[in-house]
């Protein structure tokens, strides 16, 4: 079976975010001045193939881990998995 | 080539600085051995040097790739048996995305790639690069990056700091930490770190790019001067 | 469009270019050779306009290896060694998405090089914006430096140099040139000029093919493909470094391993473009089977593939026997190939896909036969008076310290070293010299040999005399060279223009080729190629008529290298040329008294070529402390940047009796300040005296302050805060 899956990768909590933190800065000039706490993150789709979608979430989890995330700064959410056809 | 010691340059795809790396080894009379990514084969060298560039395009983060290519293999095992590693700006982001250093290096705080000569503060001569270096020389070396600004948890930094693990810091021509010589906002102007053993060694810094006086200051002799010296050590 | 327009107009062909094609083919074409003709006839590929007026520019000399007509020029420097350089546009899609239009044109430019078997060792962007006082210039400028520097830095290649202008015009239509140089053994060349035997395979190899920048022909999609889908067909083409790099080592090794017939980009008209030329220049024809080429997406149709301009791709022509070596190479970098077809005997390029000829059409036609064309041209009416609006006759009071400040911190005089930063210029470990000085210098690997590079345009003078603007471009961009102590060899050019169709823009075309001719057969600098990029306009609004100059200089010992920058301890201070009462098209003019009218200053190229002579001798006799060019901004600025750079003041009195603000600010040509050891000023002038250069001592370098005897007096530090400030001042908004 084939499952579709969206990752979000995410800078850790506290730490300095300089894109993040450009981005809050531009909105005022812009006329928003009610904006903060903005946090510019990482979004990762991809298809795998697997037996059930238990196996392919524990083999996302673990790309995610090793691969699409750096552990020492950034988050990991799997946003959806959903099966397709074929 | 007789007693020289061999240091070897790892080319991985979208390394940049590797033949430049080479040039400096050779320069400072040492013997250069081109290494390959995909070979996991480090041919007996006494020293292993990851330089900079942008390893698969810098794409998903700076080294995220480069990390698990075949030979990386090989280079965790060589510094496990304590052999000198160093990783130069895009090789010091390998080293941390492989756990080898900590820390990891985001986007400069100005948001912008940095080309400049700067000045770096010698902190320690633990470790394969600053052996024959006193703690509080200032070199002159140039940078080159987009994502160098060293980070790491206010925990890990003050392990860090604790531990003397940090080799590098910006400074002023006279030795001085301040923020205006810091061109990536790094935590406490942070510019090269050492693994505890003190054998893995990661600078932004390029001193492969300042040990010919023809196209440049030569703060980085004195760096090579080191490494040629540990890894003559260990032959 | 509607459906009532023919497709051959629809696709920008006249009705006498598509009656040219029928006759060609004896037929009427079908629409994916039209969309061929319509790619290679276009203006940018065919250089129908310009090709009359390109024919008559000086293309031989000695050093020069290839000229003109192929992927870049190549000039001999000895020792074997060939350099080769070449310049391009990437404007139009610049001023579109400025990241990805400035990121690709690096790109191009660089395939280029590769493609004659090159090493690309050097690049160099010269930059044209409208003013930084307006968000989106300040947006455009931000987005190109940065795309110049994401693919640029990312592919090993140092941005050594360039320039950077400002003017109203480009507000609408940002000048975004790019020149990269590139270091080969003379013998291994890929040019036309090696024989490639018939039969040889036609191996694409790098990127897959998607639906890339065909926007030209894109009309016809919307008659083959239903309604919708073409929505998704991108406009900006995104460029790909990482791929780039692995396609510059691919192809050298390739070369090196002597595995390849023949080399060719893909550029603008892509296949249809690559596969024509090879097979025109090889004098065969050439099957090509679309079903071969690695798509990107699915169901891309004919035309398509045939014109796509999909980035970081290259055509191999290969013998067939050393196939699968060649393929290694690629496999190892990581590149996927494809063997896409073969040339053969005759000289009809003949296109499958599907198991059905989509097209069959001469290879020449294609690539040497398109049409030429000898468009209208009309000098604008002549003003009553020229001398009417000379700012050199106004009667002004100028407060001289005051505009010093603002012109030093006018945007095309600051330091800009906020933009070049941004650049890897120490890649390779060649730059002796990097941005910021007179020309770059980067060493050929291996010989104390350094080549020196200058790229300049002078839209300001070309815009009230467009031959005068061209010849000041070239003679500038040689003074540049020669003041590091180098030897002015070649040029390439970019020449960026309105409408051709506009008889005015056409005179301005003609005038400024005219200007350039002179002055480099004057110069001795034959043109070995360069780029045409016309319709650089909307509305009424076209750009100034700006040829920009790329000039490869040599320089034997690097060692001599003369810098631009005033040593501690006084030296004494010269300044070699004649300073006249020209303040037209200055930088004065334009900031201080708020007008570009009057007449461009005059120039006498045999001056201009003695006055290089006695730099080539000086610095040859390790003369010179510094030289530096003065041109923008006229002495008080050539002199405050010479103080700026070595953080060394100067005490001077001005030679002759013009009004100060003239003689400090008029941009007379061929002067250059230069400095030496007091006890050797007797030797400068009696070289000048031989050579016929006149020369005046002005005054002395040393201490921290900047005077002008009885006319100003300034802080080196304050001059330098106000250079340095204010392009990031203005780039904060």
């Amino acid at each position: 079976m084939r499952f579709t899956f969206e990752v979000l990768v995410r800078l850790k909590p506290g730490l300095l975010d300089p894109q993040g933190k450009a981005v809050e800065g531009a909105l005022p000039a812009m006329g928003w001045t009610n904006v903060s706490g903005v946090r510019v993150g990482r979004h990762v789709e991809l298809t795998v193939d697997a037996p059930d979608e238990t196996a392919a979430r524990g083999q996302v989890e673990e790309m995610a881990h090793r691969l699409l995330s750096n552990p020492v700064i950034e988050d990991f959410t799997i946003l959806t998995a959903a099966e397709v056809g074929g | 080539m007789s007693d020289a010691p061999r240091v070897g340059v790892i080319t991985f795809p979208g390394s940049l600085d590797d033949r430049d790396a080479l040039r400096a080894v050779a320069y400072m009379g040492g013997e250069g051995v081109p290494l390959w990514h995909g070979d996991r084969d480090l041919r007996g060298v006494d020293a292993v040097i990851l330089p900079g560039g942008f390893s698969y395009g810098d794409y998903l983060r700076c080294g995220a790739i480069a990390r698990f290519a075949p030979v990386m293999d090989e280079v965790r095992a060589f510094a496990e048996r304590g052999g000198p590693v160093v990783g130069i700006c895009n090789g010091f982001q390998i080293l941390c995305e492989a756990g080898l250093l900590p820390g990891a290096l985001i986007r400069n705080r100005q948001l912008r790639f940095v080309c400049r000569w700067v000045d770096v503060r010698v902190e320690t001569s633990l470790s394969p690069l600053t052996a024959d270096l006193l703690a509080g020389e200032v070199l002159r070396v140039p940078v080159k990056h987009g994502e160098g600004q060293f980070v790491a948890s206010a925990a890990d930094l003050e392990r860090l700091e604790g531990a003397g693990q940090v080799v590098f810091r910006y400074c002023t021509p006279d030795g001085a930490v301040d923020d205006a010589t810091n061109p990536n906002g790094a935590s406490n102007a942070i510019a090269g770190v050492r693994n505890p053993a003190g054998n893995v060694v990661g600078l932004m810094p390029h001193p492969e790019h300042a040990v010919d006086p023809d196209v440049g200051a030569t703060g980085g002799q004195p760096l090579f001067a080191s490494l040629l010296a540990s890894a003559l050590a260990r032959v | 469009m509607s459906w009532g327009e023919p497709l051959h107009r629809a696709l920008g062909l006249t009705d006498d270019e598509l009656e040219a094609i029928v006759t060609t083919l004896g037929r009427d074409p079908n629409p994916s050779e039209l969309a061929m003709y319509a790619a290679m006839w276009s203006e940018h590929c065919s250089y129908k306009s310009s090709k009359i007026h390109l024919r008559t520019l000086p293309t031989e000399g000695p050093a020069v290896l290839v000229g003109p007509g192929q992927d870049a020029g190549a000039v001999d420097v000895g020792d074997g060694l060939a350099v080769v350089f070449k310049m391009e546009s990437h404007s139009h899609p610049s001023a579109v998405e400025p990241y990805q239009g400035a990121a690709t044109g690096v790109g191009g430019i660089v395939r280029d090089i590769i493609s004659m078997g090159a090493r690309p060792i050097a690049l160099l962007d010269p930059l044209r914006f409208g003013p930084l006082t307006e968000e989106r210039n300040r947006w455009l400028l931000e987005g190109v430096i940065a795309g110049i520097g994401g693919y640029g830095n990312c592919i090993g290649v140092p941005t050594v140099g360039g320039e950077i202008a400002f003017a109203e015009p480009h507000s609408a239509n940002p000048t975004v040139n790019v020149m990269c140089v590139g270091v080969a053994p003379a013998g291994r060349l890929v040019t036309s000029a090696r024989e490639v035997p018939e039969g040889a395979l036609l191996v694409l190899f790098g990127a897959a093919t998607g639906r890339d920048g065909i926007g030209g022909v894109s009309v016809l999609a919307s008659r083959t493909i239903e309604e919708g889908s073409q929505e998704s067909r991108p406009s900006v083409q995104i460029g790909d470094p990482f791929a780039e790099k692995l396609l510059i080592e691919a192809s050298l090794e390739l070369v090196e391993r002597d595995l390849l017939e023949g080399l060719q980009d893909l550029g603008g008209a892509g296949l249809t473009c690559a596969v024509s030329e090879s097979a025109a220049r090889a004098g065969l024809g050439a099957e090509l089977d679309l079903d071969a080429v690695p798509l990107r997406e699915p169901d891309l149709e004919a035309f398509e593939i045939l014109t796509s301009e999909s980035q970081e791709r290259m055509l191999a022509l290969v013998a067939p026997e050393r196939l699968g070596e060649a393929r290694a190479v690629c496999e190892r970098w990581g590149l996927a190939s494809a063997v896409v077809g073969r040339l053969v005997r005759g000289g009809g390029l003949q296109v499958m896909m599907g198991g059905t000829v989509v097209a069959d059409v001469p290879a020449r036609s294609l690539a040497d036969e398109g049409p030429v064309y000898a468009r209208p041209m009309e000098p604008p009416a002549e003003p009553d008076d020229p001398f009417a609006d000379d700012p050199t006759f106004a009667a002004i009071s100028v407060d001289v310290e005051d505009a010093l400040r603002r012109v030093l911190a006018s945007p095309g005089i600051a330091d800009k070293r906020w933009i070049w930063e941004q650049y890897d210029s120490l890649v390779q470990g060649g730059t002796v010299r990097g941005p910021g000085g007179d020309a770059a210098l980067v060493r050929i690997e291996g010989t104390l040999k350094a080549l020196a590079l200058s790229a300049d345009g002078k839209g300001r003078f070309g815009r009230l005399d467009p031959y005068l603007g061209a010849a000041h471009a070239v003679a500038e961009a040689a003074r540049n060279v020669a003041c590091t102590g180098a030897r002015p060899l070649a040029i390439t050019n970019c020449m960026n223009f309105g409408n051709p169709e506009r008889p005015e823009v056409m005179w301005q075309f003609a005038e400024s080729i005219r200007g350039m001719s002179d002055a480099c057969r004057a110069l001795d600098t034959p043109v070995t190629g360069g780029n045409v990029s016309f319709y650089n306009e909307s509305g009424d609004s076209a750009i100034w008529p700006t040829p920009v100059i790329g000039m490869l200089g040599l320089l034997h010992d690097y060692r001599l290298a003369v810098g631009s920058a005033f040593a501690e301890g006084g030296a004494a201070v010269y300044l070699l040329g004649d300073t006249l009462p020209e303040l037209g098209g200055s930088e004065f003019a334009e900031v201080v008294l708020g007008t570009n009218g009057g007449r461009a200053p005059g120039l006498d190229l045999e001056r201009e070529q003695r006055l290089h002579l006695l730099l080539l001798e000086a610095a040859g006799a390790d003369l010179l402390a510094s030289a530096h060019d003065c041109s923008d901004g006229g002495l008080a600025v050539a002199l405050a940047e010479c103080a700026i750079a070595g953080d060394t003041g100067f005490a001077i009195g001005l030679p002759g009796d013009l009004p100060p603000h003239i003689a400090l600010f008029s941009e007379s040509a061929s002067r250059v300040v230069v400095s030496v050891d007091p006890g050797r000023g007797a030797e400068l002038e009696d070289l000048a005296g031989t050579l016929g250069v006149p020369l005046a001592r002005l005054g002395e370098s040393g201490g921290p302050r900047i005077v002008v005897d009885g006319v100003l007096e300034l802080a080196v530090a304050e001059a330098a805060a106000v250079y340095r400030e204010a392009i990031p001042k203005l780039l904060a908004g």
